[in-house]
């Protein structure tokens, strides 16, 4: 076994157990910190990878794979869920005839996203099975297990990361590896066409299995019991399992690797046999409420450990019952918007029009920070284009002339489309007008290709490119132009100034290479390993 | 339990923090121990702070050092010093570019390596064992303006 031992990040180790699982193909929507789970999957040997334009197709796709009978892994961030949440709670539903393992990642702390939700909410309200791995080798053993947990019971299964998970490199050993299982089609309707007539048993099917799944988990989940102690029990998941440990090494820990459906029962039993219990997750207290609604008697977390990240000493302070002010860490520089990227000149000349910015998710983003603090709303992806077009819609016309939705060329594939179809479809008294950052990568997740970019994930060529203006243009909107915004600056602020004006619906494509992109692209060309 | 040092990087997204990491992490690897390596990137790719934490030693549980436990605290600029400074332990050893000679670095994107040189004064492994792991994780046209920076940095000469 020692032969076989690497150090791995979390997202390596997943991208490996989906391998040796006998995946058939992966799908996702880059995300920090998941990001990395397909791009190390796709430069496996036989491992087929690929970016959908967003996350609800990434699932839809997948969703096909396994009824196909094959075995296929989707990937996406935590705020990706929601994008997917319409599919994720039917797919629970007709579940699955080949292994299908959602992997998400969530981000307490917030690193690098608009929210801190916690997916296991997820797992609840679709009733979807979920395990949740504390280190990379838990990582790699439970993509396998979940595959398996899919198949055995014909379910999605979530798989719950977080950065820490995800960004930590911890030594794995691989084992053995399964073969691909062929895909064969077989006719399902009344389990796979979710009229309500089909839909009401496929429910209770669904509620079934769910105890069955419970049930085994009491028995053979993968929640050891580490320690002999009886006086301090602990009940906590995963990394914040590894802190608790470290925390109290006299206490009793009952490690959770399979945090939906709870093993209850088990619980319940550990709880007894401890004179004292705290339950140590975190984010949201998903265990505590399903816990004390059990009847568990355990202490309840101080609310002030909802927020960011656990650590050691935070989780000793949790044990200790210490309720107290935690030091403020002293605050390191900020990110910002890099030397020479083509954004800059685009904010400056946006701030100096005027403008109110209706903005987006992405490197971009950062324009709220000084030097330029011009982005005025940041919601979700693609939600600049619809959150602009209210405001245009109830302004009174001075301050409605001023909005301007700005997306990146990323975020406007994953979901700016159908920003455009409602601003033709609902057009404002005074038009509206949409800036697209257009820097030919998905910079912020670290410059993945889109359907935009001419590139597939290995970034090879795509047979066709999905073209901006093109489709802007089919769309029906008024006006479309393109700059480059390095060279074109006053042609640029002209014609913002003159749409501004104007009650046409225009979009204005800013097109220049992030710099980053650049320095990686020479590489690739020369043949060098990018990350 | 047994005995688990605790090793922080801090500096700014792009310059080499999580290269710097690995290499430490290659050479205990190599040694046998039990390693963890954690870090965040993301959003501090574009500049912003960004710290790494390295633990070895036979078992390690938690991935991340909390504050007031780093054995060593090595930053990339002195102005990281002071947001990171609560993460070291009594008596921790603090590893600076001011250490050595950084102007008489050939390149100034090996400073993270050179660093690593005045880092390993303070630890017990072979130059042998950081020369195998630079040689490891670096392209090979790198190897060379490394392993310079590596001797500057331990203050060999030259």
């Amino acid at each position: 076994m020692s032969s076989e031992r690497k150090l791995m990040s979390g997202n390596e180790a997943v991208a490996l157990g989906a391998k040796h699982a006998g995946c058939a193909l992966g799908v996702g929507y880059p995300g920090t910190p998941s990001t990395e789970i397909l791009e190390n999957y796709s430069k496996l040997e036989g491992c087929k990878a690929q970016w959908s334009p967003n996350e609800k197709v990434a699932l839809e796709v997948g969703i096909g794979v396994a009824f196909a009978g094959t075995r296929t892994i989707v990937t996406m961030k935590h705020v990706g869920v929601n994008v997917a949440a319409d599919p994720l709670f039917t797919v629970a539903y007709t579940g699955v005839t080949g292994g299908m393992v959602l992997a998400v990642a969530d981000d307490p702390g917030m690193a690098s996203s608009q929210n801190e939700q916690d997916s296991r909410n997820y797992a609840r309200a679709a009733g979807v099975p979920m395990f949740e791995p504390a280190d990379s080798q838990e990582a790699y053993d439970m993509t396998k297990l979940a595959f398996e947990i899919s198949e055995r019971w014909s379910q999605p299964v979530f798989l719950r990361l977080c950065t820490r998970v995800c960004h930590s490199k911890t030594i794995v050993a691989a084992s053995d590896s399964k073969e691909v299982p062929l895909a064969d089609y077989v006719r399902d309707i009344k389990g796979r066409v979710m009229i309500p007539a089909y839909a009401r048993p496929a429910h209770k099917r669904l509620r079934a299995k769910l105890a069955e799944i419970e049930e085994w988990n009491c028995t053979e989940g993968p929640n050891p019991i580490i320690g002999s102690g009886n006086k301090l029990g602990i009940i906590a998941n995963g990394v914040a399992a590894l802190h608790a440990q470290e925390a109290d090494p006299d206490a009793r820990v009952m490690k959770l690797g399979m945090v939906y459906p709870l093993p209850i029962k088990s619980i319940l039993n550990f709880i007894d046999s401890v004179d004292d219990c705290v339950i140590i997750e975190e984010g949201d207290p998903f265990i505590q409420t399903e816990v004390q609604a059990a009847g568990g008697r355990v202490r309840p977390r101080m609310e002030r450990y909802r927020y960011g990240e656990l650590d050691v000493m935070r989780v000793k302070r949790i044990i200790a019952g210490d309720d107290t002010e935690e030091p403020a860490p002293p605050r390191g520089k900020p990110p910002q918007l890099c030397d020479g990227c083509p954004h800059r000149n685009s904010f400056q000349m946006l701030k100096n029009v005027g403008c109110t910015i209706s903005g987006d998710i992405g490197c971009y983003t950062l324009s709220v920070l000084p030097p330029f603090e011009t982005m005025d709303t940041c919601i979700c992806m693609g939600g600049s284009i619809g959150i602009g077009l209210g405001m245009r819609h109830v302004l009174p016309e001075e301050q409605a002339r001023k909005i301007v939705s700005v997306i990146g060329d990323g975020t406007f594939m994953h979901s700016g489309l159908t920003g455009v179809a409602e601003m033709v479809y609902n057009r404002p008294k005074y038009g509206h007008v949409i800036v697209i950052l257009d820097n030919g990568t998905t910079a912020m997740t670290g410059l993945q290709e889109h359907p935009g970019t001419g590139r597939k994930l290995d970034h090879q060529p795509a047979e066709k490119t999905v073209s901006l203006e093109g489709t802007c243009e089919a769309m029906g909107v008024d006006k479309v132009l393109i700059f480059d915004p390095a060279r074109e600056m006053e042609a640029f602020e002209q014609a913002t100034k003159d749409a501004l004006a104007s009650n046409d619906l225009t979009v204005i494509i800013a097109r220049r290479p992030c710099i980053l992109a650049i320095v990686r692209d020479a590489k690739i060309g020369r043949g060098e390993k990018v990350r | 339990m047994s005995k688990v040092t605790n090793v922080k990087f801090a500096g700014l997204g792009g310059q080499g923090i999580l290269t710097c990491t690995d290499i430490l992490g290659r050479v205990v690897f190599d040694l046998g121990n039990d390693v963890k390596k954690a870090e965040v990137h993301g959003m501090s790719q574009r500049g912003g702070s960004i710290t790494s934490d390295l633990r070895f030693g036979d078992k390690v549980l938690s991935p991340m050092i909390s504050a007031g436990q780093a054995d060593y605290l090595v930053v990339l600029g002195e102005d990281q010093i002071e947001p990171n400074q609560h993460f070291m332990k009594a008596g921790g050893v603090l590893v600076k570019p001011s250490d050595f000679d950084a102007g008489r670095l050939s390149n100034k994107r090996t400073l993270n390596v050179a660093l690593l040189g005045a880092l390993s004064k303070h630890m017990e492994f072979s130059v042998e064992q950081w020369m195998s792991a630079i040689r490891q994780l670096f392209p090979e046209r790198l190897v060379d303006v490394n392993e310079k920076a590596f001797h500057l940095g331990r203050g060999d000469s030259a």
